[in-house]
């Protein structure tokens, strides 16, 4: 009999469940993997090298494109981390702004996350599900910021201006009748709040809808219990952060242990799984979803009672008000300070870290008094995650790959920075 | 159970003394320092003793000191032309000698207790030697594969004793450490595709590098002490 060897196989880099650029190289006996060699960095943009060249406020629009699929959450982590080394308060109504759009992020990414997770294991009604509800979150974005992704919404000191009045509304055009559009803008009538109000008590339903597709279907179960077991001392050895540590069973969220802006005045629960499975982490995401619903419940009663201002009022930090700058020359040359030099963060070094959607998302930054970084490191959950693939694909099936890719919630743009 | 960075810092002076020095922080960080030969030996200590329980690495960065507090910019001397007139470039430091400044690169790595909720970090300078070594901490937590990894791959710092030590984030066959204070910003390479030969090929960037940031400014009149009173009082 000859010799058995075994069979190398690469899976990527274009594949479109490997999320983007994975280029993996799997070692298999037969359909069983007993190695996997992940290679990342084809998506490398050096954002942290880039961030050492730039004034601090120039680098924000970089953390948006760092994980693409929660782009206010990277934002969070950055300016916390600058206002952390200046040391300024930022103003309460922002703060609530802060927390709402983190947890509207939230949404935004694990609406991503199951959609593409569904798709990926066959499910591909959930891919269409949960870019409906998408859309009117971008809708949100687009409101408060004019882009639907790239928000660049939140500063150090505040976030950029104030919720709007009106929401933008849909246009008749050949696709779209005047009939659809009514129905379309009825919501869109009032303001922002308004409209995230009514989605936050429309959302649980469509999670409900969401589960009847998946929590007890058969297939979905044969796919996901029992894949990827992760136990919790593994989990954290291995660095495990987010729903990938609380899917093992660790009860840890930072929003409740370390809480930052506004998190200890809400009212939320944190769901942990128990077996550490892929299923357990899906059940742990989809209950997230609902949570974050009912915080941002809360934020919107709170925004709405409290008027006030969303910077704080410092121009050595934060630039004058257009306005201002028409007939006040003290205004003007701040502006142009700020937006030639930027601002001077004092000597030291500051590590802030935030709830991602996808873990612990931190940013560590060494200034050497300057108006630029001196070292930026951006510390990614998905990263961590990935290292341990190798691990928590052994033993299993070729298809099983594409589970655990899944349900690490994997997006390139944080991994390779 | 949770306790304050003061108890932590508290239980660490009395359990290594003086192997760690506590470095000030500006916004309430613990932070120590730790010679690279005691780093595995407290590394080990800070996980398994039942008073310390620091079960996370968090994250390992890899800092290049070479250019802390130095300013690029030097208006007196402007030249006539260019966006970057001002700008005076120190010669590229090539790596050839056999030491660094023992103080030019060092590993930091930030570590949290979930059992404690707490957070420290470590620094480890890597001393003299020219490629820089530390030791890896990959059998005490296996999250610094990968971390250890790219601080390799990016400012060639060297894990003794890491079982897989591969470059991570760049191009195969890549020269060079990017994230080294010393290697330029549009680095040394571009590639395109050459019709002729019918394949990609490296060439030598055919972009000028230039300074993208304003001047850098440290001592600022804006943020003087003694002015500002003048101004209130006039």
């Amino acid at each position: 009999m000859g010799e058995i060897q075994n069979f190398t196989m690469n899976f990527g880099p274009q594949h479109p469940a490997a999320h983007g650029v994975l280029r993996l190289v799997l070692e298999m006996e037969g359909e069983v993997i007993y190695k996997a060699d992940p290679h990342v960095g084809l998506l490398h943009r050096g954002t942290e090298k880039l961030a050492e060249s730039k004034p601090y406020n120039q680098s924000i629009g970089y953390m948006d494109r760092l994980d693409y699929v929660s782009m206010m959450c990277n934002e969070h982590g950055y300016v916390l981390a600058i206002e952390k080394l200046l040391g300024v308060e930022v103003p309460e109504r922002a703060k609530y702004i802060r927390v709402m759009f983190d947890e509207m992020t939230r949404i935004l990414n694990h609406l991503m996350w199951l959609g593409a997770h569904g798709l990926d294991i066959g499910a591909m009604t959930m891919f269409l599900y949960c870019f409906r509800e998408r859309e009117d979150l971008m809708d949100c974005y687009e409101a408060v910021s004019g882009t639907r992704m790239h928000a660049t919404y939140y500063r150090p000191g505040g976030v950029y201006r104030d919720l709007p009045d009106t929401m933008p509304k849909y246009q008749a055009s050949k696709w779209r009748s005047q009939k659809e559009v009514d129905r379309l803008n009825e919501v869109r009538d009032g303001s922002l709040l308004d409209f995230i109000d009514a989605f936050c008590d429309k959302f649980p339903g469509c999670v409900d809808q969401y589960e009847t597709l998946l929590t007890d279907n058969r297939i979905w179960k044969q796919r996901t219990v029992n894949i990827a077991v992760v136990t919790p001392e593994r989990a954290l050895n291995l660095g495990f952060t987010g729903p990938m540590l609380r899917g093992s069973g660790i009860e840890w969220d930072l929003r409740k242990k370390q809480p930052y802006e506004v998190y200890d005045r809400m009212d939320f629960d944190i769901p942990v799984g128990v077996n550490g499975d892929c299923y357990d982490r899906y059940l742990v995401r989809v209950e997230e979803m609902r949570q974050s619903a009912r915080i941002m419940k809360q934020c919107v009663a709170w925004l709405r009672d409290n008027p006030g201002p969303v910077m704080i009022d410092d121009n050595k930090i934060v630039p004058p008000k257009r306005v201002e700058m028409k007939d006040d020359m003290e205004s003007l040359i701040h502006h142009f300070k700020l937006f030639t030099e930027g601002y001077c963060v004092p000597e030291g070094e500051a590590y802030a870290a935030i709830e991602h959607p996808k873990g612990e998302f931190g940013v560590y930054i060494v200034s050497d008094g300057a108006n630029k970084p001196y070292r930026l490191k951006i510390r990614a959950p998905g990263f961590a995650h990935l290292a341990a693939m190798s691990e928590m694909v052994e033993g299993h099936m070729l298809a099983d790959v594409v589970a655990v890719i899944g349900t690490q919630d994997i997006v390139f743009g944080e991994i390779d920075r | 159970m949770t306790i304050s960075i003061e108890t932590l810092a508290a239980r660490i002076d009395t359990r290594f003394g003086e192997r760690v020095t506590r470095v000030t922080s500006i916004c309430d960080e613990l932070t120590y320092e730790v010679a690279k030969a005691d780093l595995v030996d407290v590394a080990k200590a800070l996980r398994d003793d039942d008073d310390l329980q620091i079960d996370q690495l968090i994250d390992v960065c890899g800092v290049d000191y070479l250019t802390y507090g130095e300013v690029e910019w030097k208006t007196e001397s402007a030249t006539e032309s260019g966006f970057s007139r001002g700008v005076e470039r120190k010669p590229v430091i090539l790596d050839e000698s056999d030491s660094f400044d023992p103080r030019r690169f060092a590993v930091v790595y930030h570590l949290m207790s979930v059992e404690q909720n707490v957070r420290l970090r470590l620094r480890v300078f890597t001393e003299e030697n020219n490629p820089p070594v530390v030791p890896s901490l990959v059998s005490v937590w296996s999250s610094a594969n990968w971390f250890e990894r790219e601080a390799f791959d990016l400012l060639g710092i060297l894990f003794e004793g890491h079982p897989d030590l591969r470059r991570i984030m760049t191009d195969y066959g890549f020269i060079g450490h990017p994230f080294r204070k010393d290697f330029p910003l549009s680095g040394n390479v571009e590639v395109k595709y050459d019709s002729d030969r019918g394949r990609v090929v490296y060439q030598p960037v055919s972009i000028e590098e230039r300074t993208l940031v304003p001047r850098v400014i440290r001592d600022d009149n804006r943020y003087s002490a003694e002015l500002k009173d003048d101004a209130g009082n006039g």
